[in-house]
C-alpha cells in the first residue's frame, strides 16, 4: 500500500448522505470447471489466481487496477484493506493463495479465492444502489466475456454456499442511525428487517455491533427473484422507510430534547478536541454524535467529509499507516487522539 | 433384465427407497403401460430420461452417506461446513439441498435473474450434459438404477423440457 487514499465513497454530499454513509453491491461468481475454493487444490487455486489476474488486469474494467497478492502482503496491509472495506476479514485471515484487484479510486474491488472464486464489489457514497448495480453488471459482463461462469438454469450462478446461489448478488447499505439508537427504536428496525429477510450487521460486519451507530443492512435472499426485484424492494420499499424513520427520530430529538442533544454534541467535541488518549470504540461513539449534529445543521463549521473520513482514520491499521511504523496499543490511542485533535482544531 | 410379471425384457425400472428400504420394479412395455406408466419416446436421451420412474424418496438416514461423484464432498460434510465442493454438488445433493435452499431463500426455488449471455456457458453445459449422459448410459448398462435415477434427475434439470432440446452429440 503506497501513496495517499482516495475515498469517493465517503463523499458526504451523496444522495441521502445524512443517513446513508455508503452503499455496496457485490456478486459471488465461480469459474466453471474448477471446484469451489474450499475444495480446490493448491495448484487449482494458483491457476484461478492466474486466470483472474489476467482477466481483471487485462484492461477494460476500470482505470488504474492494481493487484494485491495477499499471501505476500504484510499483516498490516491486509488489516488496512479490511478497514477500507476492500477485502473481507475472512480473506485477510485465510492462509491459502488469494488476492484482490482494486480500481484506482477504490470503488471496485474483486476478491479472488474468498469463499467463491470471485467476489466482485462496487462501493459508493450515499444511496446509489441503481448506479452501482449498473456498473457491477457491466463489470460482470466484461468478466463473463473472458471466462465461463459456473451456472445452472435452475439454480442460476452456483456458489460455494447455497445462501448466495441464484443471482449471487448482495446489496448492502451502511446506515447511520444514531437517533433511532438514542430513542431505543433501533430494535424495531432490527425486527422489521428480520421479518423482511434482511441482515443487519455492524460497521465491520458480524460482531462489530453498531460501532458508531452504523448498521449495515443487506438482502439475504438471492434466489427466486431477479436482481432488479431485489434492488427495487430495498431501494423503493425498505430503505426510504428506515431513512424517514431515522429522520423523524432526529426531528423529535431536536423538538423535545434540543438542549440534551447540543450537550451531547459539545461534550463529544470537547473530548475529541482535547483528549490525549482515545480508544477506537470511544472515538467512533463520539464521532457519531458529531456526525448527527452536522446532519441536523447544528455544526455548520465542520466539514462532514472530515468526519466520514475520521471513522476510517481512527482504525488501527490506518493509524499505523499514518505513523509509518507499528504502534503499541498505548501508542495507537495516543496517535488516534492526536489525529482527531488536529482534525477538529 | 426381465419383466417382473412376464418373460419379456423390462424397459421400465422403478426404484423406490422408503425409510431406508429399497424396492425395485422392472416392467416390460406392456405391463408398464398397463400400470399407466408413460413409455419412452424415440430420441435416445428421452428414452433414458423417461425410462425410470422414481418415487419420491424418503430417506433421511441415507442422506449423510451421499457423495458428489465429481468432487467427493459428502453431504454430511456440507452439513458441517455449509460449503459445497463444486458445481456438481448441487445436482448430487439436490433432493436434500432443494428444501434447505428453499427455506434459506424465503421460498425461492429457482433462478429468476441474470443469465450468462455468452455462448461459453452453454458450451460448458453441453459438455456437462454429455458427460452425465454417458454416466447414465453406463449406469443403465450395469443396472445401477439408483445412480441412474439420480443422473436422470440431474439431466432433467439441465433440460427442463426434454422435448425441446436435441439429444447431445454422440460422445467420442
Ligand atoms: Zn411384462
Ligand atoms: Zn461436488
Amino acid at each position: 500500500m503506497e501513496g495517499h487514499f482516495n475515498e469517493p465513497w465517503l463523499d458526504a454530499s451523496a444522495p441521502h448522505g445524512e443517513v446513508v454513509l455508503s452503499c455496496r453491491a457485490r456478486l459471488a461468481r465461480n469459474i466453471a470447471g474448477f471446484p469451489f475454493v474450499n475444495h480446490a487444490t493448491a495448484a487449482q487455486r494458483k491457476e484461478l489466481l492466474r486466470v483472474a489476474r489476467q482477466v481483471l488486469l487485462g484492461g477494460g474494467l476500470s482505470s488504474g487496477m492494481i493487484w494485491v497478492d495477499l499471501g505476500r502482503a504484510t499483516e498490516h496491509d491486509r488489516r488496512l484493506l479490511v478497514e477500507r472495506h476492500l477485502i473481507s476479514k475472512n480473506l485477510a485471515d485465510s492462509d491459502i493463495d488469494r488476492a484482490v484487484a482494486i480500481s484506482g479510486d477504490e470503488s471496485l474491488s474483486v476478491m479472488v479465492n474468498e469463499e467463491d472464486h470471485l467476489r466482485i464489489q462496487i462501493l459508493a457514497a450515499g444511496l446509489q444502489l441503481e448506479s452501482i448495480h449498473e456498473r457491477l453488471n457491466e463489470i460482470d459482463d466484461h468478466v463473463e466475456g473472458k471466462v465461463d461462469y459456473a451456472f445452472s438454469r435452475r439454480w442460476g450462478y452456483l456458489t460455494a454456499c447455497p445462501t448466495n446461489v441464484g443471482t449471487g448478488i448482495r446489496f448492502s447499505v451502511m446506515m447511520h442511525l444514531p437517533a433511532l439508537k438514542i430513542t431505543n427504536e433501533i430494535d424495531r428496525v432490527r425486527r422489521a428487517a428480520k421479518d423482511l429477510h434482511l441482515a443487519v450487521r455492524g460497521y465491520y460486519g458480524e460482531g462489530s455491533e453498531s460501532a458508531g451507530d452504523f448498521y449495515q443492512i443487506s438482502n439475504q435472499v438471492t434466489l427466486g427473484r431477479s436482481e432488479e426485484e431485489l434492488l427495487g424492494e430495498l431501494k423503493d420499499k425498505i430503505l426510504p422507510r428506515i431513512i424517514e424513520y431515522e429522520q423523524q427520530a432526529r426531528r423529535v430529538l431536536v423538538e423535545r430534547n434540543e438542549t440534551l442533544l447540543d450537550d451531547r454534541t459539545q461534550r463529544a467535541l470537547g473530548i475529541l478536541r482535547s483528549a490525549r488518549l482515545l480508544g477506537a470504540e470511544e472515538a467512533m461513539k463520539l464521532l457519531s454524535r458529531v456526525r448527527l449534529a452536522i446532519a441536523l445543521g447544528r455544526l455548520p463549521e465542520i466539514d462532514p467529509r472530515v468526519v466520514n473520513q475520521l471513522f476510517l482514520q481512527v482504525q488501527p491499521a490506518h493509524l499505523q499507516f499514518q505513523a509509518e511504523r507499528p504502534l503499541s496499543a498505548e501508542q495507537l490511542r495516543v496517535t488516534r487522539a492526536t489525529i482527531v485533535r488536529k482534525a477538529f482544531a | 433384465m426381465k419383466c417382473d410379471r412376464c418373460n419379456k425384457p423390462a424397459v421400465v425400472h422403478e426404484v423406490t427407497v422408503k425409510d431406508g428400504v429399497k424396492t425395485e420394479m422392472h416392467l416390460c412395455e406392456e405391463h408398464a403401460s398397463a400400470k399407466g406408466i408413460a413409455l419412452p419416446d424415440e430420441t435416445p436421451i428421452n428414452q433414458l430420461l423417461t425410462q425410470f420412474v422414481i418415487c419420491k424418496e424418503n430417506r433421511p438416514a441415507r442422506s449423510r452417506r451421499i457423495r458428489c461423484q465429481t468432487c467427493g464432498t459428502a453431504f454430511a460434510s456440507f452439513r458441517r461446513s455449509g460449503l459445497l465442493g463444486c458445481s456438481d454438488c448441487y445436482g448430487a445433493f439436490e433432493e436434500h439441498l432443494g428444501p434447505m435452499i428453499e427455506r434459506a431463500q424465503n421460498g425461492g426455488t429457482s433462478h429468476a435473474g441474470k443469465c450468462p449471455r455468452r455462448g461459453g456457458a452453454t458450451i460448458d453445459q453441453q459438455l456437462h450434459i454429455q458427460r452425465l449422459f454417458k454416466e447414465l448410459e453406463d449406469a443403465v448398462a450395469s443396472e445401477e438404477y439408483e445412480k441412474a435415477a439420480q443422473l436422470r434427475d440431474r439431466l432433467r434439470d439441465l433440460n427442463p423440457d426434454p422435448t425441446e432440446s436435441a439429444p447431445p452429440p454422440a460422445a467420442g
